[in-house]
């Protein structure tokens, strides 16, 4: 039996898909602009913010609509209120990328500060990650999920060295030090877009099971 | 979500059956009812839901054939024991029904009374502040109290129904028994039981019969899931709802079947 529930959550699931869509594609845009020293690819961040901004409010509007209407319960009530707190992470997410983008025109600017290799598999596994939780929340694939989880910790741990290698830049030669900030505030944003997955991992869990595992709570 | 604290059991189903003739509606049912919360049952029509509630106060057997077997303890006291007389624990263990049903020839203030003047008391002042005190906690005094001595039924549908709750009240029990109390209300008079029934639970404790899910998430405490005949799960309102251990609950309550 189909209930009316179920058609408006799929609706909602297509459209936080699509949503999921437009912010893998600006974090991929983001990256590879600044990897490969092509500003121009900037730009398109810009235009997918926006659409992100838009599915940020129909996606909410969809959901007090449900709630409103259709007084979901269990699994419908915690998907609905996971996909409330997932649709903020993703709008934030969108953010972050414009945010690697500012900070990345700044960055070609001036000549390459040395060739980057920590930093692009950072953007991979930060990739990885956001792939991931989202697949989990469609899939509804708990192992997916816990998988995200635990990346983190690897992205964290890149993160700290790449803020170790560019304090040693900025130390040896201060020529160095505007880039290295620009390269250490763009690591800063990826790891915040890792928190953002993590974030959609630990709802993507609650939604499943009930529980409530953050803040090690259990 | 922790260790899970029940307030004192004030009332205690085990392994209770209930019959009609050859027919068991009820296959053995245990459930604890903390003292001062409101315990929602739910299920689907035809689940046991009234037979159970008509157990707890004896009034099941009334029926032509019926009959209970199992525990149920008031206090820890089998209500069922031999020496037990279950007029008395009908006073003991009020109900209120689906369709309100004020006694037809009796004024309001009567109709609060009759359980009093029943046994016996006939002094006003013994009467009056009962009447009142009833009147207040089912939320109908400020209406009714110029007008006490109009028939009952002259009142509209919802404050006849606090007009019932007030009667039950009015003997002073320790439980309230309610087997769908607003199914036959209008959504405004829903709502102002549903308020008092919040109230209410500073004095007494409540098993309600409900086949509205909102409501049983609004109102109660604890809630009892129901299902041919037995009783699936049963556990704190907020965990049922968000979160059913049972896979017939979750189908239940989100709509999948019932
Ligand atoms: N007076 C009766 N005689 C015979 N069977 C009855 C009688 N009342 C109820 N039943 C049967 O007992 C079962 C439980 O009914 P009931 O307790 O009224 O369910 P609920 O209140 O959950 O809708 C049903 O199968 C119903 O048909
Ligand atoms: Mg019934």
């Amino acid at each position: 039996m189909e209930r009316q529930i179920d058609v408006e959550i799929r609706e909602l699931k297509d459209l936080i898909l699509a949503m999921g869509c437009c912010v893998e594609k600006s974090i991929e845009e983001a990256t590879q602009a600044l990897i490969l020293r092509e500003p121009d690819r900037f730009k398109k961040v810009y235009e997918l913010e926006k659409t992100i901004n838009e599915h940020h409010i129909l996606v909410d509007e969809a959901c007090v609509r449900i709630l409103a209407r259709q007084s979901p319960l269990a699994a419908d009530l915690r998907w609905i209120v996971a996909t409330i707190k997932i649709n903020t992470d993703l709008e934030r997410m969108g953010d972050q990328a414009v945010n690697i983008s500012h900070n990345g025109e700044r960055y070609l600017t001036e000549p390459a500060l040395k060739p980057l290799i920590d930093l692009p598999r950072m953007a991979s596994e930060v990739r990885q990650m956001v792939r991931s939780c989202l697949d989990a929340f469609v899939r509804k694939d708990l192992a997916l999920a816990e998988q995200v989880l635990q990346q983190d910790d690897v992205v964290d741990q890149l993160k700290n060295e790449i803020l170790d290698e560019l304090k040693a830049f900025m130390a040896r030669d201060p020529q160095s030090i505007s880039r290295a900030l620009n390269l250490i505030l763009i690591a800063r944003n990826l790891e915040r877009l890792g928190d953002h997955a993590t974030n959609i991992a630990e709802d993507v869990i609650y939604a499943l099971t009930g529980k409530d595992i953050r803040h090690g709570h259990s | 979500m922790g260790v899970e604290m029940l307030n004192s059991v004030e009332l205690e189903t085990l392994g209770l059956q209930a019959y009609f003739g050859q027919v068991r509606a009820l296959h053995g049912v245990s459930l604890q009812v903390p003292r001062h919360e409101l315990t929602a049952l739910i299920g689907p029509s035809g689940c046991g839901k009234s037979t159970f509630i008509r157990c707890l106060n004896r009034l099941h057997e009334e029926s032509p054939g019926a009959r209970a077997e199992g525990k149920v303890l008031l206090e820890g006291r089998d209500i069922y024991a031999p020496t037990v007389d279950p007029v008395l624990i009908r006073r003991r263990i009020g109900m209120v029904f689906q369709r309100p049903n004020p006694f037809p020839a009796m004024t309001i203030y009567e109709n609060v009374a009759s359980g009093l003047i029943l046994a016996g008391v006939r002094d006003r002042r013994v009467l009056d502040p009962v009447v009142e005190r009833s009147l207040k906690q089912a939320a109908l005094w400020d209406e009714v109290k110029d007008q006490l001595k109009k028939p009952g039924t002259r009142l509209s549908g919802g404050q006849q129904q606090r007009l019932c709750i007030a009667r039950a009240l009015a003997v002073d029990p320790p439980v309230l028994l309610m087997d769908e109390p607003t199914s036959a209300l209008d959504p405004i008079s829903t709502a102002r039981i549903e308020e008092l029934l919040v109230d209410l639970k500073k004095a007494v404790t409540v098993v309600m019969v409900t086949h509205n899910m909102q409501q049983a998430a609004r109102v109660s405490d604890r809630t009892a899931f129901f299902l041919l005949g037995e009783m699936v799960e049963s556990g704190r309102t907020d965990a049922i709802f968000t979160n059913p251990a049972d896979s017939r609950t979750e189908q239940y309550i989100t709509g999948r079947f019932g």
